[in-house]
This record gives C-alpha cells, sequence and structure tokens, in this order.
C-alpha cells in the first residue's frame, strides 16, 4: 500500500512553478472482471491504470494537465503545461480564485478489511461457475450471469500549501441476473450487479447474498414471464431499498448537486429544479424525509475522510424532517455560492478534474418494520430492483421501471406482476412520502455508474436507504 | 505514435512464447478539454493518455490485460512484459474457452489524417466575439486520437486523425435553450462562426411565450440529434447478435419476423466514409452491414464471440455489438417544408434520457430537451415546456411514421466517458402522425 509514496514526494518537491499554487493527485487503480455466463468463463479481463494531474492556479485562475508520465521530467513538463494554459484562458475565465483557501491537512484513509486476502482467481471463477450451474434447466431461462469485479485504488494529493491526502480502497462488486423469454416476451431478474457495490473484503459477497441465490433469482424470471402486466392507476408505493437508492439518486441527489444549480453541466447533464435560494426554505418533502451526505459508514462505496480537492468530509443532513438544509457543493462551489456544502468534489481518475459529485447520499432509516409499511397499504404495489431509469434535465419529471412488481391489498402482499413502472414529478413526489421503514429494512447500497461531466466521467456513490412507503403514485405496465 | 505502437508490437512478439498468440490494442489521444458556462471559460486541462490491450490466447484460452503507457518506452515495455506474466499465469487456471475464436487473416489498414487544429486562442477570441454577449455553456474538445491494432497473425490496423467537437447550449434568460454542435476533422473558423450564429437567431424564438401542453397523442416532427436518441437505444443492443439471441434485444420481435417497421425505414451499420477506425476493438476489419431494410430486419452486429456462440457468421462488430456508425436511409421531405409539412404540432430539436419502459415490446420513454416548439399552420407559436413521451419504436418508426428528411445530418459523438469517442450516426429527421406525451 503506497508504495509509490516516497517517491512521489521526493518528485512534487522538485518540482518548480510560479504558481500561487499548486498541486499533484496521482491515481493509481487496478480492476479485475470475471464472468460465467451459461455455464461458459467468460476470458478475464484485468487493468492497471495510473498517472497523476497537475493543477495550478495562476493569479486566480486554475488549469490542469493530465499525464501518465511520472518522472520529474514528465510531472515537470504537465505543470508548465498547466501553467502556460492558465495564463492563456486568464482573460477568459469565469473565477477568480485568489481567496479561495487551500488545505494543508495530512491523512490517510484505507478501506475496511483492506488487507484482508479475497480468494485466488480460480476460486473466484469456481464461485461463479457453481453459481451458474445451479440455474435450473428449463428451456425458457435463456440467458445468466454470474459475475464478481474487484478493484484497488490509491490515490495520493500532495499541495504546495503542504497538504498530502491518501486513500487506499478496494471495492467489489457481486453480480447475478437470469433472463426468461418465451420467444416474444422476456423478463429478467437479477441480485447486485449495478445496484450493489461496497468496500471492504470479500465478506461483501456474503452480505449481496450471492451464493445460493441463483435458483430463486432464475425462479423469480419464470414467475414475471408467466405473470400479468402491472396495472394502471394511482396506487400507494412502497419501494424496497434496491429501488430507493435509483429514486434518491436521480431525484434528491442529481437536483442538489451545485454545479448544476451553478449553471456548470446544462449542456450535457443538465440543470436542477432547485435554486440556490431554496436552501433553508424549500420544504422538499414530507416531514419523514431525512437525508445524509455520510461517508462515515464503512462499507458503503464513497466513504472517504477527504474529497479530491482535499476537504474533509463528515456527516451533513441535506434535508431535515423535510426541509431542504445543503446542497451537493464541495469547496469551490461552496466559495462561488456562499452555502454551506458538503465534500463531494471528486474526480472519477488520474485524467478527469474534479466536480460535485454525489458520494454517498442516504436516506436515514424511520420507525417502522416492513410488516408495519405493508399494513399501512390498502390499494397498493411493492416495487424492487431497478431496470429503467429516466428523468428530464432539471430533474423533475421522472418515470422509474422495476423488475419485480406485486400488488398489496388491505396490508397484504398478493399477485406478482410484470414490467412495473412508476412516474411523477421529483418536487411533489416527496412529499407524499408516508412512511419510512426502520433499520431491520435498512440496506447499504451503491452504484459504480454514475456519469456526469464535460469531459464525462464516472463515478462510484452509495446509497443507504429503508423501505419508503408513497401516497397515491401514478404506476402502469408494459404493452406485452 | 505509430512508431510507439510499432514498438509495443516487436516487445509482445520477442516475448511471446511458442504456440501462444496475441492480440494488442492501442489507444491514445492528446487532447483540450475546455468547459464554458455564461460564456466564460469554466474549467480547462490538457490530458495526455495512452494505454494497450493486450490479450493472450494459449491451449483454447484466453485472457486480457489493459495497462496505461507512460511514454518511457522503457518503462512500457516492463509493463506490457508483466501483463504478459501475469496473463500467462492465468490461463492455466482457466476452463478450455468453448467461444474462443481468432480472426486470423494478416489483414493491413492504415488511416493517418493530421489536418491542423485551431490554435485554442482562437477558438476563444471567435467564442468571446460571437457568443461573449451570451449565456453560452458547453465545451471544446480538440487534439489527436490514435487507435491500433495488431495480432500474432500479422494483422495490422492504424487509425490516427486530428478532431474537434465544439458543444454547446445557449439559454435565454426565460431558462430555455438552444443546443448546437461543430465537430470535425477539418476546421473552419469561417462555419464554426456560421453555427454560432445559426444559433443565436434560433434563440430568439425561445423567447415568445411558452405553450403548454398536456398529455396526449400530438403530430410531431423529431430533428435528427432527437432521431440519434432514439437511434442511441437501438445500439443499446438492439442489433447485437447475444442480445437478439438472449432476449435482451429491443428489435427481438422484429427479428423474429413477428413485427415490421414502416417500408422507409432502413438501418445500417455504415463504417465507410465515417470517422471510425476501419477495425473493431477485438482486431476484424469492419464491414458495412445491412442491419434493417425496408423495415424488416435484416443482419445482425456479430462478433467472433458470438459467431461461435450462436453459430452464426461474425460480421466485424464490436465486442459490444454496438453500432459505431449507425445510419439510417433518407426519406423525401425537402427540409425547407419541414414546418408546412408538420402544420400543427411539435418541432423537437432533441430527446434526453432515453430508457425502455418495456424492451421487447421496444416501447421507451424520454423527454423533450432544448428547442420544442408548438407549431400551428407551420408557423412556429412558442417554445414548449419539458414533456415526456412514451411510445413504441414500432409506432413511431412504424405506423405513424409519415416521412423521413431527404437531408441527412452527420452526428459526431461527443462521448468522452474514459476517452474520445470516434463514433457516428447519419440519420435524417422524422415526421410522425402520433407521439404520446404522458407527463
Amino acid at each position: 500500500m503506497f508504495d509509490s509514496s516516497a517517491l512521489l514526494r521526493q518528485r512534487f518537491a522538485g518540482l518548480r512553478s510560479t504558481a500561487e499554487l499548486f498541486s499533484l493527485r496521482h491515481v493509481k487503480q487496478s480492476h479485475q472482471a470475471l464472468s460465467v455466463r451459461r455455464n461458459v468463463a467468460e476470458p478475464p479481463v484485468f487493468s492497471h491504470d495510473e498517472g497523476a494531474m497537475l493543477t495550478v492556479r495562476v493569479n486566480g485562475v486554475e488549469a490542469y494537465a493530465a499525464t501518465a508520465d511520472l518522472s520529474q521530467t514528465g510531472l515537470q513538463r504537465a505543470l508548465e503545461q498547466a501553467e502556460a494554459l492558465a495564463r492563456q484562458i486568464a482573460p477568459y475565465s469565469l473565477l477568480d480564485l485568489r481567496e479561495q483557501p487551500a488545505t494543508s491537512a495530512r491523512h490517510d484513509h484505507i478501506s475496511p478489511n483492506f488487507d484482508q486476502p479475497v480468494p485466488s482467481l480460480a476460486d473466484c471463477l469456481g464461485l461463479l461457475a457453481a453459481e451458474s450451474a445451479s440455474v435450473p434447466k428449463d428451456s425458457r431461462l435463456v440467458d445468466w450471469q454470474a459475475s464478481l469485479g474487484l478493484s484497488l485504488v490509491e490515490q495520493t494529493y500532495l499541495n504546495s500549501a503542504g497538504a498530502e491526502l491518501r486513500h487506499a480502497q478496494r471495492f467489489l462488486f457481486p453480480g447475478l441476473s437470469v433472463t426468461a423469454s418465451d420467444g416474444q416476451d422476456s423478463q429478467s431478474r437479477s441480485l447486485g450487479r449495478d445496484n450493489f457495490g461496497q468496500q471492504g473484503g470479500f465478506e461483501i459477497v456474503e452480505r449481496c447474498g450471492l451464493v445460493g441465490a441463483a435458483r430463486l433469482v432464475a425462479d423469480q424470471a419464470l414467475q414475471l414471464l408467466l405473470a400479468p402486466n402491472t396495472p394502471s392507476g394511482a396506487r400507494d408505493l412502497l419501494l424496497m431499498p434496491d429501488q430507493m437508492m435509483l429514486q434518491i439518486h436521480e431525484s434528491i441527489g442529481h437536483p442538489l448537486e451545485m454545479d448544476r444549480i451553478l449553471g456548470d453541466e446544462r449542456n450535457y447533464a443538465g440543470t436542477s429544479f432547485v435554486k440556490a435560494s431554496d436552501f433553508g426554505h424549500l420544504q422538499y418533502g414530507s416531514e419523514l424525509l431525512n437525508v445524509t451526505f455520510d461517508p462515515t459508514i464503512g462499507e458503503e462505496l464513497a466513504s472517504y475522510s477527504f474529497d479530491d480537492d482535499g476537504t474533509p468530509a463528515s456527516k451533513q443532513f441535506l434535508i431535515h424532517n423535510g426541509l431542504l438544509l445543503r446542497p451537493l457543493g464541495g469547496a469551490l462551489s461552496q466559495f462561488r455560492s456562499g452555502l454551506d456544502g458538503v465534500a463531494n468534489s471528486r474526480a472519477c481518475g488520474w485524467n478527469r478534474a474534479p466536480i460535485d459529485r454525489m458520494a454517498n447520499l442516504n436516506i436515514e432509516p424511520g420507525d417502522q418494520s416492513l410488516d408495519q409499511l405493508l399494513q399501512g397499504i390498502e390499494h397498493g404495489i411493492l416495487m424492487r430492483t431497478n431496470r429503467s431509469w429516466s428523468i428530464d434535465d432539471a430533474r423533475n419529471k421522472f418515470q422509474f421501471g422495476c423488475e419485480w412488481g406485486q400488488l398489496i391489498e388491505n396490508g397484504e402482499l398478493k399477485g406478482i406482476v410484470k414490467n412495473p413502472n412508476y412516474r411523477g414529478i421529483s418536487a411533489q413526489f416527496w412529499r407524499n412520502l408516508a412512511a419510512v421503514g426502520d433499520r431491520s429494512t435498512f440496506q447499504v447500497l451503491g452504484t459504480p455508474n454514475c456519469g456526469k461531466g464535460e469531459p464525462n466521467q464516472v463515478v462510484r456513490v452509495g446509497h443507504a436507504s429503508p423501505a419508503c412507503v408513497f401516497r397515491q403514485i401514478d404506476v402502469f405496465g408494459g404493452d406485452a | 505514435m505509430k512508431d510507439v505502437f510499432e514498438a509495443l508490437i516487436a516487445d509482445v512478439r520477442l516475448y511471446l512464447q511458442a504456440d501462444e498468440q496475441f492480440t494488442l490494442g492501442y489507444s491514445a489521444e492528446q487532447s483540450q478539454f475546455v468547459r464554458f458556462n455564461h460564456a466564460k471559460v469554466r474549467q480547462a486541462g490538457e490530458v495526455s493518455q495512452a494505454s494497450a490491450q493486450l490479450r493472450l490466447i494459449h491451449d483454447g484460452r484466453q485472457a486480457e490485460q489493459q495497462v496505461t503507457l507512460s511514454g518511457d518506452a522503457q518503462l512500457d515495455r516492463q509493463r506490457l512484459i508483466a501483463a504478459l506474466e501475469q496473463l500467462r499465469q492465468t490461463l492455466p487456471l482457466l476452463a478450455i474457452d468453448p467461444y474462443l475464436r481468432l480472426d486470423e487473416s494478416a489483414w493491413h489498414s492504415h488511416s493517418q489524417q493530421e489536418q491542423p487544429l485551431p490554435a485554442l486562442s482562437e477558438v476563444l477570441a471567435l467564442l468571446e466575439r460571437e457568443a461573449g454577449d451570451l449565456d453560452l455553456v458547453g465545451i471544446y474538445a480538440a487534439g489527436p486520437i490514435c487507435r491500433g491494432f495488431a495480432s500474432s497473425f500479422g494483422a495490422i490496423g492504424w487509425h490516427q486523425a486530428n478532431s474537434f467537437n465544439v458543444d454547446w447550449s445557449l439559454f435565454h434568460e426565460n431558462g430555455e435553450a438552444v443546443k448546437a454542435n461543430y465537430a470535425g476533422q477539418r476546421w473552419s473558423a469561417d462555419d464554426f462562426t456560421a453555427r454560432l450564429r445559426l444559433a443565436r437567431e434560433q434563440l430568439s424564438f425561445l423567447g415568445r411565450p411558452a405553450v403548454t401542453l398536456k398529455p396526449g397523442s400530438y403530430r410531431a416532427y423529431l430533428a435528427p440529434a432527437a432521431m440519434d436518441e432514439i437511434a442511441g437505444m437501438l445500439c443499446w443492443g438492439g442489433f447485437s447478435a447475444q442480445a437478439l439471441a438472449t432476449g435482451n434485444s429491443a428489435l427481438q420481435r422484429l427479428y423474429n419476423g413477428d413485427a415490421q417497421l414502416h417500408p422507409m425505414v432502413s438501418f445500417s451499420e455504415q463504417v465507410s466514409g465515417s470517422l471510425s477506425p476501419a477495425f473493431s476493438d477485438e482486431g476484424s476489419p469492419r464491414l458495412d452491414v445491412p442491419l434493417i431494410q425496408q423495415g424488416n430486419a435484416m443482419q445482425r452486429l456479430v462478433s467472433a464471440r458470438s459467431a461461435a456462440e450462436f453459430e452464426l457468421r461474425a460480421n466485424g462488430a464490436d465486442s459490444y455489438e454496438s453500432p459505431c456508425a449507425l445510419s439510417l436511409a433518407p426519406g423525401n421531405l425537402p427540409s425547407e417544408q419541414i414546418l408546412k409539412r408538420l402544420s400543427t404540432g411539435l418541432y423537437i430539436s432533441n430527446l434526453w434520457y432515453l430508457n425502455y419502459s418495456d424492451l421487447p415490446a421496444a416501447r421507451m420513454t424520454g423527454l423533450t430537451r432544448f428547442a420544442t416548439f408548438w407549431v400551428e399552420n407551420g408557423e412556429i407559436q412558442g417554445p414548449v415546456s419539458t414533456m415526456r413521451f412514451d411510445d413504441s419504436l414500432y409506432s413511431l418508426l412504424g405506423s405513424q411514421l409519415e416521412d423521413l428528411t431527404r437531408e441527412r445530418e452527420m452526428i459526431l459523438s461527443t462521448s468522452t466517458y474514459g476517452q474520445r469517442s470516434t463514433g457516428s450516426s447519419h440519420l435524417p429527421g422524422a415526421l410522425v402522425k402520433g407521439l404520446t406525451l404522458t407527463l
């Protein structure tokens, strides 16, 4: 761990610059992707990536240069490129950052169980093969796949104000999916995949429930194939955590990103229905809604001590009892807007600059068990596991679809329905939050695939949530 | 950069053992990225990156490793050798891969285009002059892109091009916006200026009083950029041999012969003449492939792996079996008659954030974004606020399709996830009798 630190320190100390502030962010990451599809192992894919971004501030104007050449000459060249660029864009620069303070913090952050070994590649493949082989033989089961992604990331941030911030993290992404088809219709059921990932060791695979799950997942895919379509109309909606994470992500997370509110993303990821003046005033949801930026849950995907700009990370309520309090805005956005934010300035790697991103964005648990949530529903539907997501560029009008639906009548779960979709408007939807599950319904989930930014970046984000009930939501099925 | 690639090939050959085979992919770019907000520079940087994708094949087994290259020949050789060694140790742990198929032909392909790119100072000054008074937001991305491929069978491909992509929006003070793009390999300050001025003209329409629509079915014109979003959904497994064989394609009913699109609809993968490399990431020469002809399914995109698994013939598709240069044949509607033929309905410049609400039924949902107008009797009345649609492809490009435009637009991908994309699409606009708006 941190094998490069001494050399990086030495080379950073050897850099020469006239900039008032400069930094080096070195990122080394490796990834291993294993998969067994229809009982055949796909070729394993490994990757090793390493490089550094040099960022300078010259007369209040910042610019960067990213390079994989980590020699003294290579780093110095990148630093000078960044300096030249900062001077070139100065007449056109949007921001004057001369007054923005720089961090001088020094800290190491390491994932839980980082040092615990994971099983060998052969053992991992064996585990996936066994899971794949346990999918029952049925001609309607046309596709299935068991997969395991493993990523290691080490980052070192050094700046000319004396900061040295390092983190070493390990991420696992177990997954399983089964598709059933009758030639006309097809239905898929999955576990993990894009809806689940955590930091830590191999205990994550156990927490995901991958081992031994294939038979049940396959059976559920077949049940869906035979199920009627979701009926149309207004119903109470019980969302389980693996759909809540998407609901939080799209209709709370993105609209609260301060760079969107400041207009940076209007050409690509979009803007927000939330205005800067709404913080401290807007009743975002019902009084049951409590949303936190929480980097302290060790296993959650985006737990860290400092963000990529060097801001210390701590748990903060973004929404408390339904009232909107603060945005997802890192140090730069806080400087630009004058609002208190959080430590969420993040980059996907050494070749992209940090911007405001979601990190761990969670809903705090309430006080009702799953049985109590069900009992409070007279005419409703339970949905679990996201499969489709679409929301407007202001993050207001949304339509989401799930893999699994189950009708609820008079407090009891009834028949399974396929193609469960629902639509709504963010600004109204959260005000319909009628019940929040307790800790027994709470799950720590996350996705490796949150895209945003120009140039584009994909980052890992964590979402932990209980099951939640929303009153009178417009639900509907598919055509098939 | 080609000499760097050739040195890597030589290194791999040198350290290869008897009976081992390899493929080596190469990707590199030097990029200037400049983001704008309020017509000022929000963030600027330069990125220099290169990577090699080494696949080792031995005894019916294969594994792949991607390594970032530093630019230092000796260090990169060490990284490649280390990758080779890790792959060599991995292969015995694997079962024989029944779907391993290799293109053993010694094909050669070479394309090198070094048209000069503009100086950044020229771009910044031009933007300041033409749009300094506007609320412009977007990105300028430019620089050389290289892709290479080599195999132990003697295949070698090289693709190098300088390219630029300026992608921007102009925002009206009422929050409405018009989207524009200027991209390619041959920079012309005059052409860029013309695009900027056209966008400025379009902005004036957005100041008219907004029109509010209720959910329902509306006659609509979908501009090529909006069609690109629909085509993008089809690229997401629609034509993939694997997805079609496993119930995961939105076009499975079309390819099963259970559904048809309008006879005017002919899609093809048109690699020749596009900006994409002439070879796939798997190391096969790409082919022009007719996908849908006159509304009926034709070929599918077949990778070497799918060819083995589903007993098909590979046709140069990437491993993901997604088109890189999707083309939709033109129709008969002259562009200057779009408003007249639309008469009363929606003029939709762009769509946004599409996804499937029912994949086997090819039913998709998404939203209008940027300049969408309500038109009455061929006259633009005013902008329409964001609306959601939810409709089937078999309706939009089937029973409800009235015409496609005679002129098409070549749309170059603005994607920069990981690296700058070389993908493109060549699409007409579409006039449809009914588009279902739901929210």
